[in-house]
């Protein structure tokens, strides 16, 4: 229960609760796991995060890059005296929005202050669009001026109202050593007979197809229906040759390390924190896709409790050690200066800092792939579902 | 308070029946009524309509008979499979096994102790490509270099029969323990051979068990899972799979709601032909 909430309070939550009937409401109010936020506008002492595996720093991912520093999350409790609940919760977008959907299209809240969904997806955008997202309290996040250029406007959210980059990252191929030669395309990964049962790609459209339309040829950011089936019966294909064995959301990291995958569609951070030296990461021959994961403050949460902690993300010291830790691409301008003198060979390192040559090959998807309909029956249709 | 009861004797009976029946209609019904409601509606998430929409169901059909029947099959598989194990070890724990029977039941629910999820993940490290039992199989060369358990058939119905087994055995346990064993040696004394004791007299006197456990079985088999997600492949999909992407991953309440009725209606009918061939009394013990 929030630590914050009287008995009082809680009294008369339980008879409100009453009055309509209502268990959830109650049962909101005594806080989904760990402590709901009992005011949107409340500063709390507790912060409830929703995030995905593998994602932020940690003492055993700080210990390898040497960096003798208590993790960021440890860092902004000892700074604001707020503790973190973090949950990592989120294994796909579209299994994460179906979760909480319910209680946020009722309006309650789903007793977290922050979750972290992917532009890469159309859910982003369906709670924002919905306002199942609450408005940022930027007077509380002076560091919003380092948000890099190219995040000031996306399309979801062209002023950055509701939303601030948590990570960027990228779509590329992960394979196991113990179990597999090098695999460099998604070619080899349909097709090659070796790896045959033995393939992971996720069950996100935008990830997969994004990859598969490179393999065709074909361009991302422009997808006709032509290009669009084109990918789906690549995908067909190697799902009816039973190459694939499993379209996966962030679960696929434990499985390709036991070697049951020898090779899947990997996300680029992911393989770097497993740390295990017999599992790699390649950019697909014929290129990649970069996508932002993004939090957002959902209907309930304390909207400056969470506003605190972005603050805290958005200082560009804090950001490169979470940077190193994570292995994915900070949104934070001058983060680089400040990895450097955390870890001199991080500047050098393309998960965390890609260079020319490796943006080069990063393209991004097109987002009416996302929401047409007719595309999302096929992308489950090829899923056996 | 008894007075009342004495001068509405009528009404007693109800009185008694009324938390049963207001639970199922709370926990049943409703939620019956809800999900019909929702099986004809039209539109995309969050807009549905309720527009009388019964081409759902013939849609939902023609898309997804091949899950449909792929279910069944690896129910009906599963169940036949835990028959055939289950019979002859309750068979000699009820008759044979003397004071251990207790134990030995244990050991059949044990696994129950644990969760059914952590359960069938269990299996999926078993099996596994890299797991121990695969790589025995490999050295001995039952299986092939490339040979594997996990993402097969196979292991989807040995997941469904593992996991139901239980179901099946203790039904047909009970049957075979409340056996008279006295018409064992009337049937040895007229001069049956032990075959024709089993058949003329044990297994019809177990066959409310029989039905029982098949019953408990297939049903629950036919709507599962967890079993084809974890150790199967997209190849493997049954219908419980894709209900569940449609109600918690593409949010397409209509579609999943009226599979939902087709698998019930289904079971239903096949529980209807079922009951007819082998007689209700026996349905009923």
């Amino acid at each position: 229960m929030d630590s914050r909430m009287t008995r009082g309070e809680l009294v008369r939550r339980g008879a409100a609760g009453v009055t309509f009937l209502s268990l959830p409401a109650l049962l909101a109010a005594c806080g989904g796991g760990g402590g709901g936020s009992s005011s949107s506008e409340q500063l709390n002492t507790v912060m409830n995060f929703a995030n995905w595996p593998y994602y932020i720093d940690t003492p055993a991912s700080l210990k390898k890059a040497g960096i003798d520093k208590p993790t960021t999350l440890e860092q902004f409790t000892k700074k604001t005296g707020i503790k973190v609940n973090y949950y990592v919760e989120i294994n796909d977008n579209a299994g994460y929005f179906a979760k909480v959907q319910g209680r946020l299209s009722r309006g309650q809240g789903i007793g977290r202050d922050i979750l972290v969904s992917t532009d890469n997806d159309k859910f982003l955008g369906e709670y924002i669009d919905n306002k199942w997202a609450q408005k940022l309290d930027k007077s509380l996040i002076p560091n919003i001026k380092n948000l890099i250029p190219a995040q000031q406007h996306p399309p979801f959210d062209p002023n950055r109202d509701y939303s601030l980059p948590w990570a960027s990252g990228m779509d590329g191929i992960g394979w196991n050593e113990k179990v597999s030669d090098p695999v460099t395309s998604v070619k080899q990964l349909f097709e090659d007979p070796k790896l045959k049962g033995r393939v992971g790609v996720w069950n996100s459209m935008g990830d997969t197809l994004g990859l598969v339309i490179l393999e065709n040829g074909d361009d991302p950011a422009h997808v006709t229906d032509a290009v669009f089936n084109r990918a789906i019966a690549r995908v067909q294909k190697a799902v009816d040759s039973g190459q694939i064995l499993k379209f996966y959301g962030n679960d696929y990291v434990p499985v390709l390390e036991k070697g049951d995958l020898k090779a899947t569609m990997a996300w680029s951070g992911d393989i770097t924190l497993l740390a295990d030296p017999k599992v790699h990461w390649v950019v697909p021959t014929q290129g990649g896709i970069i996508w932002t994961d993004n939090m957002i403050i959902p209907t309930g949460g304390s909207v400056p409790t969470a506003s605190t902690y972005m603050n805290f993300m958005y200082d560009p010291e804090i950001s490169a050690q979470w940077a190193i830790g994570a292995s994915y691409i900070s949104s934070v301008t001058g983060v680089k200066a400040e990895a450097v003198k955390l870890d001199p060979k991080a500047g050098n390192d393309q998960l965390l800092f890609p260079d020319a040559k490796t943006l080069s090959r990063m393209h991004q998807n097109d987002p009416a792939m996302f929401t047409n309909p007719k595309y999302n029956k096929k992308w489950l249709a090829v899923q056996g579902q | 308070m008894g007075g009342f009861f004495h001068r509405h004797r009528g009404v007693t009976p109800y009185l008694l029946l009324a938390p049963g029946m207001l639970w199922l209609a709370i926990f049943f019904l409703v939620p019956m009524g809800f999900l019909g409601y929702q099986s004809l509606q039209s539109g995309e998430f969050p807009n549905f309509q309720f527009t009388w929409q019964f081409s759902n169901f013939s849609t939902a059909l023609s898309d997804y008979h091949q899950q449909l029947i792929r279910s069944f099959v690896y129910a009906g598989i599963a169940t036949i499979a835990c028959l055939v194990l289950a019979y002859p070890l309750v068979y000699w724990i009820a008759f044979r096994a003397g004071p251990w029977r207790n134990l030995f039941l244990l050991f059949i629910v044990a696994p129950f102790f644990v969760t059914y999820l952590v359960r069938t993940l269990a299996w999926l490290n078993i099996l596994g490509d890299e797991g121990p039992v695969v790589r025995v199989l490999r050295d001995v060369h039952v299986l092939g270099p490339d040979g594997r358990l996990l993402a097969t058939t196979f292991a989807v119905v040995s997941g469904i029969t593992y996991n139901f087994f239980p179901f099946m055995a203790l039904p047909i346990y009970v049957s075979l323990e409340q056996m008279d064993a006295r018409l064992l040696e009337a049937a040895k004394d007229l001069y049956a051979s032990s075959f024709q004791t089993f058949l003329r007299v044990t297994l019809p006197l177990s066959a409310p068990g029989i039905v029982a456990g098949t019953l408990l079985t297939f049903i629950p088999a036919a709507g599962d899972f967890i079993n084809a997600y974890f150790l199967g492949t997209p190849q493997q999909t049954m219908i419980g799979n894709v209900i569940q992407a449609k109600f918690l991953d593409s949010l397409d309440y209509p579609t999943a709601a009226s599979l939902s009725f087709i698998l019930m209606g289904t079971i239903m009918v096949m529980l209807l032909v079922y009951a007819r061939v082998v007689g209700t009394e026996k349905l009923t013990g």
